[in-house]
């Protein structure tokens, strides 16, 4: 593994006045499930959104497959990216978001051959087909015609994977992907996740289930204050925490 | 003991539950009111049919005269195009109302500061009389040469005029229309197609107005029924739409009322099929919403009518499933 799949280096991100990211550094290998795991407010989901740039960075810098994230560099200096050049950097990394943000005016077909059709310009019954085979795999082959609307809470999530799966990525970004569910369905979201981790996906995780991480995690990564205090292997941050702030939170959540 | 025992002897099997069966409430107001409703409709009903100023028979005579129907092609004309016209500038001044940019954001306040600060009936008499102020119209590059000329008064005939004048004012509502549809999108999705790879163009496209629509269609229906209303105060600039069509009949006949109710009855017509076209269109961009179109009103009118009687009839409902 020489390269890695996110690589962060001192990444800072300042909202006004307030600094959310005090610098953070961290790699994600290829194939890799991190978890990134800490209390509220603490910037993880922050973090995870200066990873496809749907925020700015103040200082830092990310790379994702080796490539730098909205920028290009030119000798020393930085220029920004045109729209166009972020869109294709987004269009390969997937993102589930924890209030899906399914397009609520298409059925879940059309939600997810939507971006393969504009964004890539797959063949539209080309991209039927694989909504249909992905739908399976997140076990609603059966609701392909069904409004967000009209789907729980857990299946909306499922469809919502289905749909940042449908652009192939090579890295998928969950934020928080069970927090708005009903403590029943998160179970399903999950499985989904799990099958994906062994299929291989290089995945990017800020939860709060302490269960799923242990499990699935090949890292966990525990922020606070908006920095690294602790990471490592599941076992040995879980089982043994070093920091004081680590053990302080596991042992209100566990 | 005797009593434990009763306790812990099994339950009997639950009976059907019983329908209740009360003596409703009784309402006299609503009978009262009801009665008096009737019995006013019916004087106004005669009165109308037996007072000859009405003319009846003089509308009959007009209500398909060639004057009056060309005078109803152009006010149709006039209304379908002034809003495409307001709805095309609507939406370009609420993108840029919400454009990063404050110079584009301050040219689109100023716009709507303007044209919805001063009467339409003032801006109708500007457009009327552009050629008092710019007798000729040149384009090309300001403070530079010029590249095409116009003769304002050539260029700028009544139906220009009453266009430009009743569009460009449209625009300045259509915008704050189309800025609240805007807004009311969860950022949310705006987020998901970014993430997804999608351009802004495309975003707003496909994804943003498409949904802002649900918002943006019960007020533009309103602003069309007005617009057809509104296409009436053109007559003061003697194009020959529906009012003026009236005006000049009547200018010759002295038959004022009978001619009113011709117009009246048109722009009536006009102002229900609007109604219905607007309630399929609504019906179209709620798909993928729970919540169902609200009936429309004859089909409250009915319902309430029934509930009225205790009788339950059902009124279609949208299905969850859309269209």
């Amino acid at each position: 593994m020489s390269e890695s799949m996110v690589k962060a280096e001192a990444v800072h991100k300042r909202f006004g006045r307030n600094e959310v990211l005090k610098g953070i550094t961290l790699d994600v290998a290829p194939g890799e499930v991190m978890c990134l795991l800490g209390p509220s407010g603490s910037g993880k989901s922050t973090f995870l959104r200066c990873i496809n740039h749907l925020e700015k960075i103040n200082s830092g810098r990310i790379w994702v497959d080796g490539a730098l994230v909205g920028y290009r560099q030119r000798g020393d200096k930085l220029h920004e990216m045109r729209e166009s050049d972020v869109a294709s950097e987004r269009a390969q990394i997937g993102m589930v978001f924890q209030r899906f943000n399914l397009f609520g005016h298409m059925t879940a077909e059309q939600n997810i051959i939507e971006a393969p059709i504009r964004v890539v310009g797959t063949k539209r019954d080309v991209a039927k087909a694989e909504a249909k085979v992905l739908m399976d795999r997140v076990g609603l082959g059966d609701r392909l015609d069904a409004y967000p609307a009209q789907l729980s809470g857990g299946q909306q999530q499922r469809v919502a994977i289905a749909r940042a799966l449908a652009m192939k990525p090579k890295l998928m970004l969950f934020d928080e992907p069970t927090s708005a569910l009903d403590p029943e369905l998160v179970g399903e979201v999950l499985d989904v996740m799990r099958a994906l981790a062994a299929d291989g996906m290089t995945m990017v995780v800020v939860t709060h289930e302490i269960g799923f991480a242990k499990e699935v995690g090949d890292t966990v990564v525990f922020i606070d204050d908006g920095a690294v205090v602790e990471s490592g292997d599941p076992v040995s941050v879980f089982e043994n925490p070093q920091h004081e702030r680590t053990q302080a939170f596991l042992s209100k959540v566990l | 003991m005797a009593e434990a025992d009763q306790a812990s002897e099994p339950a009997p099997a639950p009976a059907a539950p019983v329908e209740i069966k009360a003596v409703p409430v009784r309402r006299p107001g609503r009978w009262i009111a009801g009665i008096l409703i009737v019995v006013v409709a019916a004087a106004l009903v005669k009165s109308a049919a037996t007072n000859p100023r009405f003319g009846w028979g003089t509308v009959g005579e007009y209500l398909f005269a060639p004057t009056v129907m060309d005078g109803l092609l152009k006010t149709i004309e006039l209304t379908f195009l002034s809003m495409l016209i307001g709805i095309a500038i609507g939406v370009l001044l609420a993108v840029m109302r919400l454009s990063p940019n404050p110079i584009v954001v301050a040219a689109s306040g100023f716009y709507i500061w303007l044209f919805r600060g001063t009467p339409v009936l003032v801006q109708l008499l500007f457009w009327a009389f552009i050629a008092a102020l710019y007798p000729v119209i040149t384009l090309g590059v300001p403070f530079g040469p010029a590249l095409l000329s116009f003769d304002a008064n050539t260029w700028i005939t009544p139906f220009v005029a009453v266009l430009l004048g009743l569009g460009l004012n449209e625009g300045a509502y259509m915008s704050e229309i189309v800025r609240a549809g805007l807004l009311s999108v969860d950022e949310g999705q705006e987020e998901a197609a970014k993430a997804l790879g999608m351009r802004r163009m495309t975003t707003m496209r496909r994804v943003i107005l498409p949904q802002a629509m649900r918002v943006i269609i019960p007020p533009t229906g309103n602003e069309t029924i007005g617009m057809l209303k509104t296409t009436s105060l053109v007559s003061v600039l003697a194009y020959t739409e529906l009012l003026y069509a009236v005006q000049l009949i009547y200018a010759a006949n002295y038959k004022q009322i009978p001619l009113l109710i011709v117009a009246s009855i048109w722009y009536l017509v006009l102002t229900t099929i609007l109604s219905i076209g607007q309630y399929f269109i609504e019906r179209h961009y709620g798909r993928g919403t729970a919540r169902a179109v609200p009936p429309t009103l004859l089909m409250r009118i009915w319902q309430s009518f029934s509930t009225w009687r205790h009788t339950e009839v059902d009124v279609p409902q949208q299905t969850r499933h859309g269209l």
